[in-house]
């Protein structure tokens, strides 16, 4: 169980990011955030990943204060290519943060692989980062944050810079893996159509400060299918409300869920 | 505090203007037409200074196959039983290779040390800055009177010189490489909990290695300077000894020839160096390479 | 961080330095070689007034500056015309190379024999030591001119000659200046070992030599190394200062890029 209370920040002096931010996340749910860009989102997942003291307000998970990275906590970040390590293998950045799990050498490598193998890459786990194009990089990524195997995990805009087939793909993985695992899931995104999809809920946030819009509940079916649950008419209609409520066209203040 | 890089220039990103025409043609030709337009002028150089020196008969410029027949008598023509090496090549780079390696890998590891603790904390680095400063733009040559009160002549006095002098490129290099290593591989580290040593050994110190290896690579080329000068100074001993006394003694091919013999070390260091930098840093700049 | 907060801890750094020195020297960790802080930097300030320490000072100057100059002159002249005809440039990257890993202190000796005087001497040893940096810094920079530059100019009608003035050279300054900045600190290094092997009085190097006799002063040798320190210090201030004023367009451009 995530809590986030009245949080804001500013960085310095300047005027606040967020502002007063309230958010609860249930256990094995996965919650997207749309917003406009530059309207504070990454600073919101840093706070609550515990990157960054917030200037006020609290974060707490399964009722601690987070006030440090939790262990039981991955992260996804939205620049991807910076956030892996070109001295290492594709293999070894994917085993990199099993040491914490204390497992043997030979078993790094397997989970490693696997990971890999679940993003589609089981053959570009001898080269570099840096001899993949973006979309590998940031799949790279997720497979490092899967292995990891957490609780709870945060991902920044992770399918912004693959192709369309690639990301439908990944997104169905995502759906998968936390239907299998019950990993809670926060997603960062600027395409509305993925809140949607993927979403069991989204939150929308307004601009400069951040301030949450709306939290809307997506009722669709679990089972979620790139080609029909598209096509279902609850689809269509959350995607223009969602649509409407990032460029602010309606006044939607009260959150309904 | 800024990171030293020498004069490699290479070490600066370069821009995207790298393209070159291949000529085209036999191979075997093309490699030498090449090497025939590289080597012309060496020589042409060699040559000349091969006949003016004979005409001249100049005492203090030898001909070159004198100088490379007196290089070859004086240290490479042993017994093949000791690499063709002659005693007095044993007498002459021992001393010389022990000082040189000593004196650069203390520095080496004093100055990582140094350099580690002054990346991580702002307030150390604003503490010894002026004094770094200071310290790094003190010639080390002139600390040598002062080493030889000290430590009297000998080995101690010269890795002294050569640790002084040659450890600022490491530890400001270090330094620097530290201080700017990417934020988000910092924070990427403390995601997975990789904190502490496993932190230092496999995040700061590969990301810094790159700034590190230049300035292992710039003290390698001071150390063997002022090995030579700590031993023209204060040693009876080495390679540099045996330069002074040949000049002393006016047998001046003897002098040309330890002069060789200094730049093909000079060479011998830089390639080896060329070598472990490409085994270590090829990720560097492969990475480097395709990002332009 | 203000620069008060800097200046203070700096000062920090410095005397916490001296105390230590002071201290070891005092409670006799080392034998009594070791003079103590205090009175160094006393030696070092009373040699203000010593007009013997001065014009040693003077005379390694000299020899510095002029073989700098030289070398700046002809290094920058012949990478230019190095790098205006590749067949050349081809067939002294050999020589280069070769000549390069020479150390210049190698020379020392055949420099003392081989000219007359000792200025002389030392003027060609800076000269040489100094004009690889510098040459090779210009021959980098100016195969790395923008060629974009270079066409416009030349979409222009300009020649062979204005190219080079106009956008070759100003952009290769600053690579150029940070060669001239590391062949004065190598420079430095040459002249002063120069006159300690040389062994005539001469400089610099001469003074502290002559400080070893006796049973050698510690306290002069160390206020010598001292002034040296200081010397070089503000030298490399200096040229640092003056790169970034000549060539403030190119440090906006490279933080930019950083
Ligand atoms: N480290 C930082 N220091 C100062 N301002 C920052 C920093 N990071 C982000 N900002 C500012 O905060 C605002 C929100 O940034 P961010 O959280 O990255 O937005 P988003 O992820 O929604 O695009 C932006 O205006 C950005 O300029
Ligand atoms: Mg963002």
């Amino acid at each position: 169980m995530l809590e986030v209370a009245n949080l804001s920040h500013a960085y310095g002096d300047a005027p606040p990011v967020l502002s007063s931010i309230d958010l609860e996340v249930r256990p094995g749910e996965l919650v997207s955030i749309v917003g406009p860009s530059g309207c504070g989102k990454s600073t919101l997942l840093r706070c609550i990943a515990g990157l960054q003291a917030p200037t006020a307000g609290q974060v707490r998970l399964d009722g601690k204060p987070v006030d440090r990275v939790p262990d039981n906590l991955a992260v996804v970040f939205q620049d991807y290519s910076r956030s892996l390590f070109p001295w290492m293998s594709v293999r070894d950045n994917v085993a990199l943060p099993l040491r914490r799990r204390r497992k043997n050498r030979a078993q790094r490598q397997e989970n490693a692989m696997k990971a890999l193998e679940s993003v589609g890459l089981p053959d570009a786990a001898a080269k570099y980062p840096w001899q993949l194009s973006g979309g590998m990089q940031q799949r790279v990524a997720i497979a490092r944050a899967l292995a990891y195997g957490p609780e709870f995990m945060i991902m920044d805009e992770p399918f912004g810079s693959v192709d369309a087939q690639t990301r439908e793909d990944l997104e169905d993985l995502l759906l998968r893996v936390r239907g299998n695992s019950g990993m809670t899931i926060l997603l960062v995104t600027h395409d509305i159509d993925e809140s949607v999809y993927v979403g069991d809920r989204v939150v929308v946030l307004s601009k400069g400060p951040a301030r949450v819009r709306a939290d809307l509940w997506v009722g669709l079916p679990t089972a979620r299918d790139q080609i029909t649950t598209r096509e279902l008419p609850e689809f269509v209609h959350l995607r223009a409300e969602v649509g409407r409520l990032v460029r602010g066209r309606e006044a939607a203040d009260e959150p309904k869920s | 505090m800024t990171a030293i890089t020498g004069d490699h220039p290479a070490e600066r990103p370069t821009g995207t203007n790298g393209r070159r025409r291949r000529p085209t043609g036999v191979p075997g030709l093309r490699i030498l037409t090449g090497g025939a337009a590289r080597l012309w002028l060496v020589a042409l150089l060699v040559g000349c200074w091969e006949i003016i020196a004979r005409t001249k008969q100049d005492a203090y410029f030898p001909p070159p196959s004198t100088i490379v027949r007196v290089f070859h008598e004086l240290w490479f023509s042993g017994p093949a039983t000791h690499l063709f090496l002659t005693d007095k090549a044993l007498d002459d780079f021992q001393p010389s290779f022990v000082n040189l390696f000593c004196g650069w890998a203390l520095a080496a590891v004093v100055g990582l040390a140094l350099g580690i603790l002054l990346g991580r904390s702002s307030v150390a680095r604003e503490i010894l800055d002026p004094v770094l400063q200071f310290g790094r733009a003190v010639p080390p040559p002139t600390l040598i009177p002062f080493f030889i009160v000290v430590f009297d002549f000998g080995a101690q006095m010269q890795i002294s010189t050569i640790a002084f002098g040659v450890i600022w490129p490491v530890l400001l290099n270090t330094a620097d490489g530290v201080r700017t290593v990417e934020k988000l591989q910092l924070e990427t580290a403390e995601v997975f909990g990789i904190t502490g040593a496993a932190r230092l050994f496999r995040i700061t110190l590969p990301a810094a290695a790159p700034k590190i290896f230049a300035g292992l690579r710039v003290s390698l080329g001071f150390a063997l300077i002022l090995m030579v000068i700590s031993e023209l100074i204060g040693s009876t001993t080495g390679i540099g000894a045996h330069l002074i006394s040949s000049q002393q003694g006016m047998e001046l091919p003897e002098m040309w020839a330890g002069i060789v013999l200094l730049g093909i070390l000079g060479c011998l260091f830089n390639a080896v160096f060329a070598l472990v930098e490409r085994r270590f840093l090829s990720w560097h700049s492969r990475a480097r390479g395709l990002d332009s | 961080m203000t620069n008060w907060t800097r200046i203070v801890r700096g000062t920090i750094g410095v005397a916490g330095v001296l105390a230590v020195a002071e201290l070891v020297s005092r409670a006799g960790f080392s034998d009594t070689s070791l003079p103590p802080a205090s009175t160094v930097l006393l030696r070092a300030a009373e040699f203000f007034g010593d007009t013997e320490f001065l014009s040693a000072v003077g005379s390694t100057l000299e020899a510095w500056v002029l073989g700098l100059l030289l070398a700046t002159v002809v290094a920058v002249a012949v990478g230019m015309a190095l790098s205006t005809t590749p067949w050349l440039n081809r067939a002294t990257r050999v020589l280069v190379e070769l000549m390069r890993p020479i150390p210049s202190v190698a020379l020392i000796p055949l420099a003392i024999v081989s000219f007359s005087s000792i200025t002389e001497s030392k003027v060609s040893l800076v000269f040489y030591s100094a004009c690889w940096p510098i040459l090779i810094n210009t021959l980098y920079a100016l195969r790395d001119v923008d060629p974009l530059a270079k066409e416009t100019l030349r979409s222009f009608g300009f020649g062979k000659a204005a190219i080079l003035l106009r956008v070759s050279l100003p952009s290769a300054a600053p690579f150029v200046a940070t060669g001239v900045r590391i062949s004065a600190a190598v420079g430095l290094v040459v002249v002063v070992s120069f006159e300690l092997v040389a062994g005539n009085g001469e400089g610099v190097g001469g003074y502290l030599l002559q400080t070893q006799s006796g049973g050698g002063r510690p306290d002069l040798m160390l206020a010598g190394a001292i002034w040296a320190g200081v010397l070089g210090a503000l030298i490399n201030v200096g040229l640092v200062a003056l790169e970034r004023r000549a060539f403030r367009w190119h440090a906006v451009r490279t933080e930019a890029s950083a």
